[in-house]
């Protein structure tokens, strides 16, 4: 059993509060993910789990047992870091049994450890280099493997991969993602980049400014973000946010989005209850389209925009449309060649996936 | 944090202070302290032994009316001036034409370099013989023919100081050329190259562009040099010994005779504090800015 | 090369006579840049090459020859005069006890303030607490410490000590002067050793001392080779404290060296004294000659960022 909780944690620098009361609770096998841009916390949050910065208040659990005052080395932890801290003078072997050694483990079981580490990671060949003579995967290879032989009750990893180059980033994703399915062990994983969070974790805490945005499992937060922050933070291109108008017609809700050059459109077919939608009646609201909700309108198609598309820029396996709706600019993911520059489009949406913000506070509205 | 920690982690929270402590200790008592105890003796009317009396501002005010103390301070002045002048141009001349990838680069760096590790009695003492009007370089060119050849300045009161000088812009330029070097071999290459393209000559992109770049070096040689320059005592003391009579007097060797030969230990203190004090003037910023900017990078 | 201008020559064409100009101009300041760079280098190599000549000299060839040229006969007597006979004003033993002196007040110096201001630099970066980076300011002006300023405490500390005059006293003083420069090296050494290093061995359940003995001085030791000889030079050179601090059969090297130059008596021996300068001089220029590349570090060190 190895679950965390992490009960209304703060951190203060002084009069500075960089963590607000966070609460975050994951059981047995977790794969967390803290996203966030540079200096929302998620770091410091990481080491307050394994012991490296104090906590400030409340209280971080691993396994049932407080831990805000033991040292890293009795927290049962182990953590991967972002330049992947090895020990530039020993060895990798030596680096791998370093923790072992202080821990006074003897040479025997050191050995079988660090075997079936160097197994694991496929990295037998490498034990008696040093880091330097490494490159940034096998380097990457060597700090799991440390983290590996202590068994630990979690892992802890600080933007792993954010040193390397995009090609080896992702190979590397994979493997993280393989290890989890095999050793099963409890993983809170900082990242900045969203698509690492949506790919590994079964858990995404998705932070701002010291403070908890949405806590789910990727595919919710994807599908129906807490607010207007975390629908943009997540996802690439980010999820449209179009401003737009919300009227009852026969009990249910339609959005009103004024089109440049045409009459206002409207999108019927919302997802919102009708106590919200009698809430917001009349008002301003904002309209949340994923890019992929839009397609190319056929004769069956419910729910349509006409506009004029400005650019469009062709990825390989389809092309983003990019067009003026609601006063922003807003884009589309259609089939390859499916429109051209500066011509006219019909495009479909799925309305069925839209998500509803407030103006004001750009929460979410259900 | 009410809930009580293990005696380990207090330990440790505790033994980084503890070990830091013994050397702020001595830094605090051996520079801080002993700074106000000169102080004080300046202060004092202490003669040959140290009274802890007060008498005000006298001894500055004796320092100040002794024509020595001013010819110490004239002489340093014409001392700092042309040797930071000299060194930072010379200094400055090496490194731009060693970066002109040059085959012989190491050696000739280390050719440059080499009196840095000597000491100052050893430069004065080399330099005493080769400015010796009767043997050395007068002699070499009267027998070379220019008989009227005159270069017997170390031993006229008015040059002397000049033979200072020499000697130690000799021991100190590789210095300077070692900073500039690095301040060079810092700068990107492409400013060069695009300038290069611009159709700008070698000599103007170095006045125009590198040498404004080296802004960095050049405060630290400046900084660096007149530190040199106020404390120079063994060079003096080797190559002219103050001579001819007082002529090569300086504020360092005038403060080490007041105390330990004329016994005027209060006069002597006095003179400690004002280059203690002309140091600090050009030392504080300086460091107040590198430890500025360094937190500023982070 | 030179067959390919001369084929575009013959062409004639203004682009080709402007590439051979622009090729010889090219040449002319090599050789110009060459020029001065040697023509420099003579001079900054003619103290020791009539340190070296007038120190094998016989003393009639230097009173009647040209001090700059090659000695007629190479004689190692001002050598040994210099070593084991030179007089000082008080006796006349040579350099050589007072060399000894040196070595045994330089080795603990630089021994004790290289450690000190390891473990400060340590502290200084990875451990970091409030007030640390005043205290490490306050280290850094003892950099600069113009020493006048400190002589007289200094004497008085000494003899309340009880080292007033001795080696051991003099070894103090050089270790707690050096402290300053030691930690200024050290600190900016392991500044740039990612702190992930030390969080890593916290982790593997390593504590302030063993990340110290472990992690910490083996990834150090090109510093320590900076910082030791930097230490060394500085002490072996040293003459103010020597001077200031010890007397007669106690005095460094460099005081011994300033003393036998100094003694007036007849003819003055030159050749003696050029022998003995080099006497002096030799440890550091051979440590320059052997670590060059870690000397130039250390000379640059209190120029880069703090």
């Amino acid at each position: 059993m190895s679950t965390l909780e992490i009960d209304r944690a703060r951190k203060l620098y002084g009069e500075l509060e960089v963590l607000k009361e966070v609460s975050i609770s994951i059981g047995t096998g977790d794969f967390l993910v803290l996203l966030g841009p540079s200096g929302c916390g998620k770091s410091t949050l990481l080491n307050m789990i394994a012991g490296l910065e104090e906590i400030s208040g409340g209280e971080i659990r691993i396994a049932g047992k407080v831990v805000n005052d033991l040292s890293p080395k009795d927290r049962d932890i182990a953590m991967v870091f972002q330049s992947y801290a090895l020990y530039p003078t020993m060895t990798v072997r030596q680096n791998i049994e370093f923790g072992m050694k202080i821990r006074g483990v003897p040479q025997a079981e050191r050995d079988k450890a660090v075997k079936t580490a160097a197994d694991l990671l496929q990295m037998t060949h490498l034990l008696n280099r040093k880091p330097s003579q490494l490159s940034g995967g096998q380097r990457q290879r060597v700090a799991m493997g440390r983290a590996i032989v202590r068994q630990p009750k979690l892992f802890l990893f600080d933007e792993p991969l954010s040193n390397l180059d995009a090609k080896l980033r992702v190979d590397m994703r994979t493997e993280i993602k393989r290890l989890h399915a095999r050793l099963g062990t409890t993983i809170v994983y900082v990242t900045h980049d969203q698509i690492e969070a949506m790919t590994l974790a079964t858990r995404v805490a998705v932070m701002k400014d010291g403070v908890v945005q949405h806590l789910d499992d990727p595919q919710s937060v994807y599908d129906r973000p807490a607010n207007v922050y975390v629908a943009k933070f997540v996802g690439s291109p980010s999820m449209n946010i179009i401003p737009a108008k919300l009227e009852v017609k026969e009990g249910r809700a339609v959005a009103v989005i004024d089109i440049p050059g045409a009459a206002p459109t409207e999108l019927a077919g919302i997802p919102v209850s009708s106590q919200a939608a009698a809430k917001y009646a009349g008002r301003r609201v904002l309209v949340g389209i994923r890019p992929e909700l839009f397609s190319l309108a056929g004769a069956q198609s419910a729910q349509k925009l006409s506009v004029n598309i400005d650019v469009v820029e062709p990825t390989g396996p389809d092309t983003l449309a990019l067009f003026q709706a609601g006063g922003v600019e807003v884009t589309a993911r259609v089939p390859p060649r499916a429109v051209a520059a500066r011509t006219p489009a019909t495009l479909a949406v799925d309305t069925a996936k839209i998500v509803l913000f407030d103006a004001e506070t750009e929460q979410r509205i259900d | 944090m009410s809930r009580p920690t293990p005696l380990s982690n207090r330990i440790e929270h505790w033994l980084p202070r503890l070990v830091l402590a013994p050397s702020l200790l001595v830094v605090l008592v051996a520079v801080y302290l002993f700074i106000c105890w000169t102080g004080w003796i300046s202060l004092s009317s202490s003669m040959i032994v140290p009274k802890y009396d007060f008498v005000g501002l006298n001894q500055y005010v004796r320092l100040w009316s002794t024509p020595r103390w001013h010819t110490a301070v004239f002489n340093l002045f014409v001392f700092s001036t042309l040797f930071l002048a000299l060194t930072t141009g010379l200094g400055l001349l090496m490194a731009i034409l060693l970066d002109q990838k040059i085959r012989v680069e190491g050696t000739l760096r280390a050719i440059f370099l080499y009196p840095m590790a000597l000491s100052f009695i050893v430069t004065g003492t080399a330099w005493k013989w080769i400015l010796n009007p009767a043997l050395g370089v007068q002699k070499v060119i009267n027998e070379l023919g220019w008989t009227s050849f005159v270069f017997d300045w170390i031993a006229q009161p008015t040059f002397a100081i000049y033979c200072v000088v020499i000697a130690a812009v000799w021991q100190s330029t590789g210095f300077a050329m070692a900073i500039f070097l690095a301040g060079l071999r810092g700068i990107d290459n492409s400013v060069i190259k695009a300038a290069q393209i611009e159709g700008a000559s070698l000599p103007r992109i170095y006045r125009t562009i590198v040498v404004p770049m080296l802004r960095p070096a050049f405060l630290s040689v400046i900084v660096l040099l007149s530190y040199i320059a106020i404390k120079s005592f063994d060079l003096i003391l080797a190559l002219t010994n103050t001579g001819p009579g007082s002529a090569t007097e300086m504020p360092s060797t005038f403060m080490y005779s007041a105390t330990f030969r004329r016994d005027q230990m209060g006069v002597g203190a006095a003179s400690a504090m004002m280059m203690l004090m002309t140091v600090a003037a050009i030392i504080v910023p300086y460091l107040y800015s590198e430890l500025k900017e360094s937190r500023d990078g982070h | 090369m030179a067959t390919n201008a001369a084929s575009l020559a013959t062409s004639s064409t203004p682009l080709a006579t402007n590439a051979r100009s622009f090729r010889r101009q090219h040449r002319i300041g090599r050789a110009v840049i060459y020029g001065s760079l040697f023509f420099m280098a003579a001079f900054y190599l003619m103290p020791l090459w009539v340190m070296i000549t007038t120190s094998v000299k016989h003393l009639d060839e230097i009173y009647a020859g040209s001090f700059i040229g090659l000695p007629q006969q190479i004689s190692f007597d001002a050598w040994r005069t210099a070593w084991s006979e030179a007089c000082n004003g008080t006796a006349c033993k040579g350099l050589k006890p007072y060399f000894i002196n040196s070595l045994l007040l330089t080795i603990p110096a630089v021994i004790m303030s290289t450690g000190i201001g390891a473990i400060n630099g340590y502290v200084i970066t990875k451990w970091r607490f409030p007030g640390s980076n005043v205290i490490f300011g306050l280290l850094l002006f003892g950099c600069f410490l113009p020493f006048q300023a400190v002589i007289l405490p200094m004497a008085q500390t000494l003899g309340i000590l009880g080292l007033a005059g001795s080696l051991p006293g003099l070894v103090l003083v050089h270790t707690v002067y050096g402290i300053a420069f030691t930690t200024l090296f050290f600190r900016n050494y392991f500044v740039s050793i990612p702190d992930e290093l030390v969080r890593a061995a916290k982790i593997d359940g390593a504590g302030f001392i063993r990340i110290f003995v472990s992690i910490m001085l083996p990834a150090a030791l090109p510093i320590i080779v900076v910082s030791c000889i930097w230490q060394f030079t500085q002490i072996w050179n040293d003459y103010l404290f020597g001077a200031s601090f010890t007397a007669g059969e106690n005095a460094p090297i460099t005081v011994a060296l300033n003393n036998i130059v100094n003694v007036s008596m007849g003819r003055k021996e030159y050749n003696v004294d050029m022998a003995a300068a080099m006497i002096a001089a030799l440890p550091t220029l051979f440590v320059y000659v052997v670590a060059g590349r870690y000397f130039v570090r250390g000379l640059t060190a209190g120029a880069v960022k703090g």
